[in-house]
C-alpha cells in the first residue's frame, strides 16, 4: 500500500515535472488601478503612464521596449518588436530598424514592415484613412521629432525624424503596434474611421502578451495570457483590470479580498495593510516632484544663489518621516549612479545654515527677508501629497528666514498654465509651479526644461530658462548617436543643471502598491511600468 | 388634462436649453482647458492647437454651443472627448446603474421614513417619538462619504461579510438579482438612503401630527371609528405632501451621488460625472447634466399627477 502511494506521489512529481508551463500558469491577478476609467485600448493608452502601464504593454510592443525584469537598476531598453537598430551615418535624420521575425498580431496576421509604417501613420499622416486624431494628442507628444516611416523591405524599416534626434529610440517606446488586418475588418463594418477605431478599442489586436478577453467600459477590462506570445510567456492566466479611482475604496478593497493587488494605497493605510499581511511594494521611480523656478526678470529665483539656498534649506529626510518613509529625497532630475547623474559639485543636503549664507550673499535676510509665491495643486495625477508636502517645504523655508505663499488651484488649470510659462497672466505672478514629471527619457526628464527653444507655448521651460550653454550641451546630447557618449553628454548636461540649481528638487516617488501575499514573482523596477508577464497567483 | 400635460411638456424646452447653456458657460468660464482631456501637459503647442481644431474647440463658444444643441436636437449626445466613445453609450449604462441604486435606496428610506415619521407623529413626546426624531436628525447630517466609509470598514474590511465595491462580481453589464449581485448593492444603497429617510421621517411626523389635531380627527373618534379606520384617514390626508416631498427626494437620489458612487466605484451618472468634471469632458458633462435634468422635470410631473389623483381637491387646469 504504502509503495503504491509512494509510487502515485512519484508519478505526479514526474508529471508536474514534466510539464512546467502548466505549473507555473497561475491564476487570476485582479488589480485595483488609480484610473477612473479603464485606459483607451486601442493602442495608444490615455490616463498617463498607468495608461501604458496596464493597456498598452501588456496587450501590445513597441519596436523598443523598457526591460522590467529587474529592480536593482535604472531601466534599460531592449530591443521589443525591432532586434536592432542605428542611425544612417550618411542622413542623421534616417534610422533603420531591423524586424522581429515570425511575430503575429492577437488576430494571426503578420506583424511586419507595412504594420510599422501603418501605425507610424494612424498618428503622424493626417491623410491615412485610419488616421486618428485622438490618439495623437497621447503619442506625437512623447515622440516629437519622428515623422515618417519607409518599408526597405518585409523586415527593415526606416523612420525619418525633423531633425538629428539620438533620443528616438527612447521616444519608440511609447508607440504601440496595433494589428492593421484587423483594423481593416472593424473599417469594413463602421460607417468611418472613428467608429472602426471604437470597435478596435471593444477587441483589440496587438502583439503582447496578454489578450484581451472582455471589456465593460468604465468598470473592466480582462485579459488571458496569449500564449502564442513570441516572448516570456506570463505566468498568470488572466489579469482583471478594476478602476477604483478612491485610495480608501482601494484599500477596502484590498482588504475585503476583492481585489489581489492595488496600485497608491493610500498612505496611511500602510501600517495597516501592513499588519493584514498584505506585501508594500516600492522602489524609486523615474519621477520628479519639484519647484520649477521663473527664471524671469524679477523673479528672486533668477538668481542662481537664492535657488541654491532654497535647495539646502529642504528637510528632505524630514519630509519622507511625513510620508512613511514613500519618497525618495532627490537631489537631482536623477539619482547618483544613474547613468546620466554626471558629476555636479553643489552637493544637494540640508544645511541651513550654509542656505542663510547664501541668501545673505544675494542680499536677503532679516531686513529684507524673501518672499516666493509658488502655485501648486490640491491633487493630481503623480503630485503624490501636494498640500502636506508643500506645507512641509514651507516651514524649512520659513526656519532659513523665506516666506513661502501658495497659490492653490485645481489640477487641470495648474496643467493648463504649467504650458503657458511664468510671464503669462495665469502665472498670477508665482516665482514657481510644483508640477511632478515622468524622468525616464532623456528628453522629458531634462531638455525640454533645459532648452531656451522649449520655453512656451512650445513646450515645459515654464521658467523661460536660456542659456546657450545649455543649448549646446542639449544639441551635444541630441546628436550623439553612440548610447555610450550620449548619456555621458546627458550626464554632462545633468550635473550642469543640479551646479545651476535649475529646479528646486525635493522627492522622487516609489510608486507604492499594496499586494495579497498570494501575488507572487512580481519585481517592482525602477520605472513607471511593471512587467506583467512575472506575477502570478500562488 | 391633456393641455396641462402638453403645457408641463413643452415647459420642460426652456429648462433643458438652461440647463444645457449654464453647464456650457460653467465649463468654460472655471480654469482649465477640456483639450487636457485628450492631450497631455508637456504637448507642444502646435499640436494642442491642431487638435483644438480637430474638434471644433477653436471656434466661438456661440456657434460651438449652437453645433451641441443641432446635435442633442437630433438624438445625438456627440462622442466623449476623453474615450472617443458615444457619450449615449456610457450614459445609458450609468443612467441604469444609477437607477438601480435610487430605487434601492428609496425602498429602503422611503417605507423606513414612512413607519417612523408616523410612529413619532402618533406618539409624539413619547420615547419613540425621540428616537425617531434622532434617527431623522442623524441621517440628513451625516456626510454621505464618512457612512459609506464606515460601513465598509466594518461589513467589508472586518467582517467580510459585503463586497466593498464594484456592481457584480463581473461589472453591472452582467446584472441580474441574484445575491451574487444583490449584495453590492446593499451597502451603497444604505449609504444614500439615510437622508431620504430622514426627510421623510420628518416630514411625516409633521403631517401626521398636523393631522391627529385636526376637527374632522375629533369628530371620527367620538363616532367611534376604529384605530384602524383613523389611521386609514391619516393616511390618506398625508399622502400627497408625502407623495411630493419622496417624489423630490427620488430625483436626487436618481441625479446620482457623487460621493458615494465614488466610494463603492458604483458605475452611475454620479461618477460619470465626476470623472467628466475632472477631464473637463464636455460632451459627456453636458449630456449627463441634461438627462438628470430632464429626469427631474418628469418626475416633477408625475409627482403633480399622482398629487392630482390621491387627492381630487388638488385640480390641475
Amino acid at each position: 500500500m504504502i509503495t503504491r502511494s509512494l509510487l502515485a506521489a512519484a508519478s505526479l512529481a514526474a508529471l508536474l515535472a514534466a510539464a512546467p508551463g502548466a505549473a507555473t500558469a497561475q491564476g487570476t491577478i485582479r488589480i485595483g488601478m488609480t484610473a477612473a476609467d479603464i485606459p483607451l485600448t486601442h493602442g495608444q493608452p490615455d490616463q498617463g503612464f498607468e495608461g501604458n502601464r496596464f493597456t498598452g504593454i501588456p496587450l501590445y510592443n513597441a519596436l523598443v521596449e523598457w526591460d522590467l525584469t529587474r529592480a536593482d537598476r535604472p531601466t534599460p531598453l531592449r530591443p521589443g518588436l525591432a532586434l536592432s537598430w542605428e542611425v544612417d551615418p550618411n542622413d542623421k535624420t534616417r534610422w533603420v530598424f531591423r524586424l522581429r521575425p515570425g511575430v503575429k498580431f492577437h488576430d494571426g496576421s503578420d506583424f511586419n514592415a507595412d504594420a510599422v509604417v501603418w501605425n507610424v501613420r494612424k498618428v503622424l499622416d493626417r491623410d491615412a484613412p485610419h488616421f486618428d486624431p485622438r490618439q495623437v494628442g497621447v503619442t506625437a507628444t512623447r515622440m516629437p521629432t519622428l515623422r515618417r516611416a519607409e518599408k526597405i523591405d518585409d523586415l527593415t524599416v526606416a523612420l525619418f525624424t525633423s531633425e538629428p534626434d539620438s533620443i528616438l529610440p527612447f521616444n519608440l517606446t511609447n508607440l504601440f503596434m496595433a494589428s492593421p488586418k484587423h483594423w481593416e475588418a472593424k473599417r469594413a463594418a463602421a460607417p468611418n474611421a472613428e467608429a472602426a477605431w471604437n470597435a478596435f478599442a471593444a477587441d483589440p489586436s496587438g502583439t503582447g502578451p496578454f489578450r484581451m478577453a472582455r471589456f465593460v467600459p468604465r468598470e473592466r477590462a480582462e485579459f488571458v495570457r496569449n500564449d502564442a506570445y513570441w516572448g516570456q510567456k506570463a505566468k498568470a492566466d488572466r489579469i482583471v483590470l478594476l478602476p477604483i479611482p478612491e485610495a480608501n475604496a482601494r484599500t477596502a478593497a484590498l482588504l475585503s479580498g476583492q481585489v489581489d493587488w492595488i496600485e497608491a494605497p493610500a498612505p496611511d493605510a500602510v501600517p495597516q495593510l501592513r499588519a493584514r499581511g498584505m506585501r508594500i511594494e516600492t522602489n524609486t521611480q523615474p519621477h520628479v516632484w519639484p519647484w520649477q523656478p521663473c527664471f524671469v526678470d524679477g523673479s528672486p529665483l533668477a538668481d542662481v544663489r537664492v535657488r541654491k539656498a532654497i535647495n539646502l534649506g529642504i528637510d528632505r529626510e524630514g519630509l519622507k518621516t511625513l510620508l512613511g518613509g514613500m519618497m525618495v529625497p532627490a537631489v537631482g532630475t536623477v539619482q547618483p549612479g544613474h547613468p546620466w547623474w554626471g558629476n555636479p559639485s553643489f552637493q544637494i543636503r540640508h544645511d541651513p545654515a550654509e542656505a542663510r549664507r547664501l541668501l545673505a550673499e544675494a542680499g536677503y535676510g532679516p531686513q529684507r527677508p524673501l518672499t516666493l509665491k509658488v502655485q501648486i495643486s490640491a491633487s493630481g495625477s503623480g503630485q503624490m501629497q501636494p498640500l502636506p508636502m508643500n506645507e512641509f517645504v514651507q516651514q524649512n523655508l520659513k526656519a532659513i528666514g523665506v516666506n513661502v505663499e501658495f497659490d492653490v488651484i485645481e489640477w487641470n488649470a495648474l496643467f493648463t498654465n504649467w504650458r503657458r510659462g511664468c510671464r503669462d497672466a495665469s502665472a498670477r505672478g508665482a516665482h514657481a509651479i510644483n508640477v511632478s514629471f515622468a524622468a525616464m527619457d532623456p528628453f522629458f526628464a531634462m531638455l525640454r526644461f533645459w532648452d531656451s527653444k522649449m520655453a512656451p507655448p512650445v513646450s515645459n521651460n515654464w521658467g523661460f530658462f536660456s542659456d546657450p550653454r545649455f543649448d549646446a550641451m542639449v544639441a551635444e546630447a541630441r546628436q550623439t548617436f553612440d548610447p555610450a557618449a550620449r548619456d555621458a553628454a546627458l550626464a554632462r548636461l545633468h550635473a550642469a543643471g543640479v551646479d545651476e540649481a535649475l529646479f528646486i528638487w525635493i522627492a522622487h516617488d516609489v510608486s507604492p502598491r499594496a499586494m495579497s501575499p498570494r501575488v507572487r514573482g512580481f519585481v517592482q523596477p525602477q520605472s513607471w511600468f511593471v512587467d506583467l508577464t512575472l506575477p502570478f497567483i500562488q | 388634462m391633456l393641455t396641462y400635460l402638453l403645457r408641463r411638456v413643452l415647459y420642460a424646452v426652456p429648462i433643458a436649453l438652461s440647463v444645457g447653456l449654464v453647464c456650457f458657460l460653467l465649463v468654460h468660464i472655471a480654469p482649465g482647458d477640456p483639450i487636457n482631456a485628450i492631450v497631455p501637459a508637456d504637448a507642444p503647442q502646435e499640436l494642442v492647437d491642431q487638435i483644438r481644431r480637430d474638434y471644433g474647440l477653436d471656434r466661438p463658444l456661440p456657434i460651438q454651443f449652437g453645433i451641441w444643441l443641432g446635435r442633442v436636437a437630433l438624438g445625438d449626445f456627440g462622442l466623449s472627448l476623453a474615450t472617443g466613445r458615444p457619450v449615449w453609450s456610457d450614459l445609458s449604462v450609468a443612467i441604469v446603474n444609477t437607477l438601480r441604486l435610487a430605487v434601492a435606496a428609496a425602498m429602503i428610506g422611503f417605507p423606513l421614513g414612512c413607519l417612523l415619521g408616523a410612529l413619532a407623529g402618533s406618539l409624539q413626546g413619547t420615547a419613540i417619538d425621540k428616537i425617531a426624531v434622532a434617527l431623522a436628525v442623524t441621517g440628513v447630517s451625516v456626510p454621505h462619504y464618512w457612512l459609506g466609509m464606515v460601513l465598509v470598514v466594518l461589513f467589508s474590511v472586518t467582517l467580510g461579510w459585503l463586497p466593498a465595491m464594484g456592481a457584480g462580481p463581473g461589472g453591472s453589464s452582467d446584472w441580474a438579482w441574484d445575491w451574487e449581485h444583490v449584495q453590492h448593492l446593499i451597502l451603497p444603497a444604505v449609504t444614500l438612503s439615510v437622508i431620504p429617510m430622514g426627510i421623510v421621517t420628518r416630514t411625516v411626523r409633521g403631517l401626521v401630527a398636523e393631522i391627529l389635531n385636526q376637527e374632522f380627527i375629533l369628530t371620527l373618534r367620538g363616532k367611534g371609528l376604529s384605530r384602524g379606520g383613523i389611521v386609514l384617514h391619516v393616511m390618506k390626508n398625508a399622502a400627497p405632501n408625502a407623495i411630493a416631498v419622496m417624489g423630490l427626494q427620488l430625483g436626487y437620489l436618481m441625479g446620482g451621488s457623487i460621493l458615494v458612487e465614488t466610494v463603492f466605484s458604483w458605475p452611475g451618472t454620479g461618477l460619470l460625472l465626476n470623472n467628466a468634471i475632472f477631464q473637463r469632458d464636455l460632451p459627456v458633462l453636458q449630456a449627463t447634466i441634461l438627462v438628470l435634468a430632464m429626469f427631474f422635470v418628469a418626475l416633477n410631473l408625475i409627482v403633480d399627477l399622482a398629487q392630482t389623483a390621491l387627492d381630487p381637491r388638488i385640480r390641475r387646469a
